[in-house]
């Protein structure tokens, strides 16, 4: 039994949190969400699509007798068709997403919250049903369901230092977008892309760095820390490492673009210090792409 | 005390410390800089890289060296080095140090007395008896040998004196001289004429060495005031080489605190012993100067003191109104000016600026009214000695000045009108003037048959007014009266200054009734009969090193000694002050000479240097503390935290040194004012605080400037609205002041501004823009603000527009001045009483000046406004007739505009034809 007190003061360091990320995740998503998109052929839904002639094999009771009374043929009033997709978002929450070189700019982790939540409120709207990895339930649509994953996303619980995707209650031919540093080891991530690929599920990777960590600015005699203090480098002459490392960092983005592409997902790197709009509207499309 | 190479050590055994150095090398060496801790995401790709060199693994070497510095630098540092040790002179018997203690000994005295102390020292170790003399401050008695420690004790107290030694006093001290003794004389190295005597006095009791230093010496003479400049010669005892030196005035500023007021530089031909220059100094700053010095010479030889012969009295002249061009015999100050120029310092300008000059009288030639600010701060300074002198003229008798009650400022009520005798309409003559009474500043003064006075203010009659009456005409009646008002006092003339009303300013009297006022006054310098039978108290003296210090309670000197006598003990340079004024007594006279001194080859002439011992630890430490720093900078560097992430605070305090700031956007705004007031021709608006009244006059103006624009040679930029408060008026030349009932009235400093802008030939357009529901002076709310508003104002009699005012025919011919609304009520200065038509011409011949204001409530800002793209924003009148009278508002705006900026160009007879012709007559 959780004392009331305990409870309340989680509740507001939620609320505290909450409120300010769904006013911001939405007034991003404003700036794609153009209307609702249907499936730009004929099926189930409440749109109407086109007229065709009726054919052999047709009910009775799908002839449009208002149209057909204008002419000689009978016409079937078709409905565009509205089937909604699964989404499944994987958002990193490990300490390494924490990092930010300037205080001016946001945490990794904040802009991935933020990148997530509002391609979940932008999908949610178009009428499909997501689902956050971390809160294990089934995709749902829906405004609470929006809740709930603002809610998850702000859940700061035991976390690994570094990050590995989880594909877990992934359906079949859903779509996925996985947003992660991807610092860690690949070989997880590799597993899971190459499951998710069995199952047909296609999607996107979107790996979100730190300006510091592609510019590596560093001098001197100095000891490096992972962010949840498990690993540990300590060079003499940091400013030596520099082409090395970025040359590391050049082939982690080649392993993940190659990866994505037998897979079939799709890949961008992404920058804390870049606008979060471009960022949303490209996977924006590439969800729209392959949809 | 261990001595290597100059250098003696007073700790020598610390310096094995320096054994340790190589093994502080080696340790440091092996521990390498501390580590930054980063955290760092990226880490995951850096795990099992390595750095490609070990070497970097210890100290570089150049930053071992750095630190084995520091460390060497602390040790040698606290081994006490001494640079020039000092080592033993010899001598024996009884020792006599001799000092001129004069004022040329001034400048390098801490030198002689360190020069006497190491000779005492010496004498000390040695048992030597001693004694120390000065010659300008002989002892009594005879000569007294002690031990040389007591005599250091007695150091301190040997000071130099600002006098020359008098020789009839040394020849007798030197006559009880009796023994045998060395003597070690502290020369000041200047020539003397008792000098050689003394010498060989000296020489016969045993060998005299000389000490003197081969520093220059100069010295100022007093400053004289000669061709409007200020001379000043500066005197030196060697010549050969040219050189130069700078002469400083001081003096207080008006806070009364010692300032530098002004410095000139003066250049010694190379064979030269004297060099002069002049320095032309405003007289209020010459006025305020108490004395000159050669800067960077401490000594009462370069110092000179001035006193009143270098003071010229200030006269501030204000004229109520004086922009008559060209009408200099008329001008109210005219008779004043040439009367005081050649005796006292002229100033001009507003009261306010004025004031701060703090002058010695002030003038107000006809002025009537003061801004509040104005009165109370002249009644300030009448109260602190000011003398205010008044004269009276057609404004001031117009005026309600002093009339129900007595102005502060003035020294009587006066009459309403005055009066006017022998004129064409009056049947008396010319009064002359009765005789000065004997309380009377004028009494003994002959009057010259010929002064008359046809016309006058009169003093209303008063219980007090027999006592201020100091001069009358031959029927009694006031001519000049006078009111003590704290220290100063407040005089009036009853006429004019100029020779409207009397002949007095044409006469010599006038000028001899002024200095009686001490309106001017020039002291001359005086001598010894001239002091004969005075008593002058020293306010201020000179000590030897040319310091100004308060005199105390020291006795008074006859006058006769002053006039006369050199300064000596009894008599010491400084100033000296007498009944009314202050005599300056300076060391160096108008015509003081100095010379080096020539010694006989056999005198041994020493320098004053003594080789003092330097102890270098100070220095040494200081060194180490620097080589630190210099190593923590390095130390920064080499760790990568002057240059990567988060470096911010490291590299702040590096770079702070190097910032300088910047900050000159104070004056900007004024600036920009100014310039956008004044490189054109430029209309403005009062801003009365009410928005839409002040977007009206704007668009009003506006739409003024595009028609003068379109039609008239005046090109207007686009009008500005003025904040009373904070903005300079003297740009415009005009004002378009609306009235609205609730606006604020302006504080003191605004009035004294408008006030200033209205005298000096600036005009004020006030609309209470309500002809149509009020008349002129009808109790509207907006004319009664108007009259709130205009109270302080120096505003002259008013009339509503004649027909021939020169306004009617500046550029237009009109007879109306509508605006919105259609009412004649317009005001505009009255034309003096004496204007008359002469016959054959349609116009009088009216005031000479521009109007300083205009009065009416036509509300022509309405009638003109344009909004942004051009129309019309208000409807004026009905119909055709309405664009008429809009057409006629537009023509008085130019018609205004155009006497504003020509004045009484169109009143000239000279375009008399040429109107008449148009006229069709």
């Amino acid at each position: 039994m959780i004392q009331p007190t305990v409870l309340r003061s989680r509740a507001e360091d939620l609320a505290a949190v909450l409120p300010p990320l769904m006013a911001e995740a939405e007034h991003l998503a404003s700036t794609v969400l153009l209307g609702a998109h249907g499936r730009r052929r004929s099926g189930m839904g409440d749109e109407f699509w086109q007229y065709r002639p009726a054919m052999p094999g047709d009910e009775a009771r799908a002839i449009d007798w208002r149209r057909s009374a204008r002419s000689d043929a009978h016409f079937v009033r078709e409905k565009e068709w509205q089937a909604a997709q699964s989404v499944l978002l994987w958002v990193d929450d490990a300490h390494s997403m924490d990092f930010t070189s300037d205080k001016n700019l946001p945490a990794k982790g904040d802009r991935a919250k933020l990148l997530s939540l509002a391609i979940a409120i932008l999908l949610i709207r178009g009428g499909e049903r997501v689902a956050l990895a971390a809160l294990g339930t089934p995709p749902r649509s829906g405004e609470l369901q929006l809740i709930r994953i603002a809610q998850a996303l702000t859940n700061r619980a035991d976390r690994p230092d570094y990050g590995a995707p989880q594909v877990r209650g992934m359906l079949a031919h859903s779509r996925a977008l996985f947003v992660s540093d991807f610092m860690g080891d690949i070989n997880p991530v590799t597993a899971q892309l190459t499951k998710a690929a069995d199952r047909g599920v296609k999607g996107v990777i979107l790996q979100v760095l730190d300006p510091q960590e592609e510019a590596f600015p560093f001098d001197g005699r100095t000891i490096f820390e992972s962010m949840g203090r498990s690993l540990s480098h300590e060079t003499l002459k940091a400013g030596e490492l520099r082409d090395r490392y970025l040359q590391r960092l050049a082939e982690r983005k080649d392993a993940l673009h190659t990866l994505a592409r037998r897979t079939g997902w799709q890949y961008h790197c992404h920058h804390t210090s870049d606008a979060a709009q471009s960022a949303l509207l490209w996977i924006y499309s590439a969800l729209e792409r392959r949809r | 005390m261990f001595t290597f190479a100059g250098i003696a050590f007073t700790a020598p055994w610390l310096l094995l410390g320096l054994v340790a150095l190589p093994i502080l090398w080696i340790l440091l060496r092996a521990v390498p800089p501390a580590p930054i801790r980063r955290l760092f995401p990226g880490v995951a790709l850096l795990l099992g890289l390595t750095d490609d060199e070990t070497q970097t693994d210890k100290t570089p070497w150049w930053l071992l060296l750095i630190r084995t510095l520091a460390i060497a630098a602390v040790i040698i540092g606290f081994a006490g080095p001494v640079l020039n040790p000092q080592d033993d002179t010899p001598g024996a018997g009884p020792l006599l140090i001799l000092t001129d203690g004069t004022w040329a000994d001034a400048r390098d005295w801490p030198r002689r007395i360190e020069r006497i102390d190491a000779a005492l020292d010496d004498a000390a170790r040695t048992a030597r008896p001693v004694a120390v003399v000065s010659l300008t401050d002989l002892p009594p008695g005879d000569l007294a040998f002690q031990s040389a420690d007591v005599w250091a004790t007695r150091l301190p107290s040997l000071l130099p004196k600002p006098w020359e030694p008098d020789d009839t006093r040394v020849a007798a001290w030197t006559a009880g001289l009796t023994g045998s003794f060395q003597t070690f004389w502290m020369s000041d190295g200047l020539e003397r004429a008792g000098r050689a005597a003394l010498l060989e006095t000296l020489e016969s009791h045993g060998t005299v060495t000389v000490f003197e230093s081969p520093r220059p010496i100069m010295a100022l003479r007093p400053a004289t005031f000669e061709d409007g400049a200020v001379q000043i010669t500066a005197i030196r005892a060697r010549t050969g080489d040219p050189s130069e030196a700078i002469v400083v005035a001081h003096g207080l500023d008006p806070a009364g605190i010692e300032r530098e007021l002004a410095r000139v530089g003066i250049t010694f031909a190379p064979s030269d012993p004297f060099a002069s220059t002049a320095i032309s100094l405003p007289p209020e700053l010459r006025n305020r100067i108490t004395r000159f010095q050669i800067e960077g010479v401490r000594s009462a030889g370069a110092v000179s003191l001035t006193d009143d012969a270098l003071k010229r009295r200030e006269v501030a002249l204000i004229a109520g109104r004086d922009d008559r061009e060209g009408l200099e015999l008329l001008a109210p100050t005219h008779y004043l000016e040439q009367a005081l120029e050649p005796t006292a310092d002229l100033i001009d300008g507003a009261i306010t600026d004025i004031l701060l000059a703090n002058p010695d009288v002030i003038i107000l030639a006809d002025v009537a009214t003061l801004a509040p600010a104005e009165s109370d701060a002249i009644a300030d300074w009448v109260d602190q000695g000011g003398l205010l002198l008044r004269f009276a003229g057609p404004r001031l008798a117009a005026s309600e000045v002093s009339r129900a009650e007595e102005d502060p400022l003035m020294p009587v009520r006066l009459r309403a009108g005055g009066r006017s005798v022998g004129g064409a309409m009056s049947w008396g003559e010319p009064k002359a003037l009765r005789g000065f009474g004997q309380g009377s500043p004028f009494f003994g003064l002959d009057i010259p048959p010929d002064v008359t006075v046809s016309a006058q203010v009169m003093a209303q009659p008063d219980p007090s007014l027999a006592d201020r009456v100091i001069a009358a005409l031959a029927d009694g009646t006031p001519l000049v009266t006078r009111k003590r008002v704290g220290d100063g006092q407040v005089v009036l003339f009853h006429v004019t200054a100029n020779a409207e009303w009397s002949t007095l300013p044409l006469s010599g009297l006038f000028v001899q009734m002024l200095e009686r006022l001490a309106v001017s006054t020039r002291p001359a310098r005086p001598d010894a009969a001239d002091l004969e039978g005075t008593v002058w108290v020293p306010s201020e003296v000179l000590d030897g090193f040319g310091h100004v210090q308060d005199a105390g309670t020291m006795p008074g000197v006859a006058g006769e000694d002053l006039g006369s006598a050199t300064p000596g003990p009894d008599l010491p340079p400084g100033l000296y002050a007498g009944e009314d004024r202050r005599i300056a007594l300076n060391v160096i006279g108008a015509d003081t000479t100095i010379a080096p001194t020539t010694w006989p080859s056999r005198i041994a002439v020493e320098g004053l240097e003594v080789l003092r011992e330097i102890a270098l630890k100070g220095w040494l430490l200081s060194l180490a503390l620097a080589i630190l720093a210099a190593d923590i900078i390095a130390s920064l560097w080499l760790s990568g935290r002057l240059t990567g992430p988060r470096s911010g605070v490291a590299t702040a305090l590096v770079a702070l040194a190097l910032m300088l700031p910047q900050d000159a956007k104070a004056q900007d705004r004024a600036e920009e004012f100014a310039l956008s007031a004044t490189s054109e021709v430029v209309l403005a608006h009062v801003i009365t605080g009410d928005t839409r009244v002040d977007q009206v006059a704007e668009a009003g103006l506006r739409g003024l400037s595009d028609i003068l624009f379109a039609r008239t040679s005046i090109e207007p930029a686009m009008p500005i609205a003025v904040n009373l408060e904070t903005d300079e008026l003297s740009f415009f030349p005009i004002l378009y002041w609306p009235i609205t009932p609730d606006q604020p009235l302006p504080s003191a400093e605004a009035y004294t501004k408008l006030n200033r802008y209205l005298r000096t030939g600036g005009m004020i357009l006030f609309d209470t823009r309500d002809a149509d529901i009020a008349s002129f002076g009808a109790a509207s709310p907006a004319g009664r603000k108007l009259q709130q508003l205009a109270r302080p104002l120096d505003i002259p009699p008013l009339e509503p527009i004649p027909t021939d005012h020169v306004l009617t025919r500046s550029f237009y011919l009109l007879q109306d001045y509508p605006g919105r609304h259609l009412s004649r009520d317009v005001w505009v200065e009255a034309a003096p009483p004496d204007a008359e038509q002469v016959e054959g011409m349609p116009f009088r011949n009216l005031n000479d000046n521009v109007t300083p204001v205009v009065i009416g409530g036509n509300d022509w800002a309405s009638a003109w406004a344009v909004d942004s793209s051009g129309t019309w924003m208000f409807p004026v009148g009905r119909g055709f007739a309405g664009e008429r009278q809009r057409e006629i508002a537009f023509r008085f705006g130019v018609n205004l505009i155009m006497h504003v900026l020509t004045g009484n160009y169109k009143s000239d007879q000279v375009h008399v034809p040429a109107l008449l012709d148009r006229l069709g007559q």
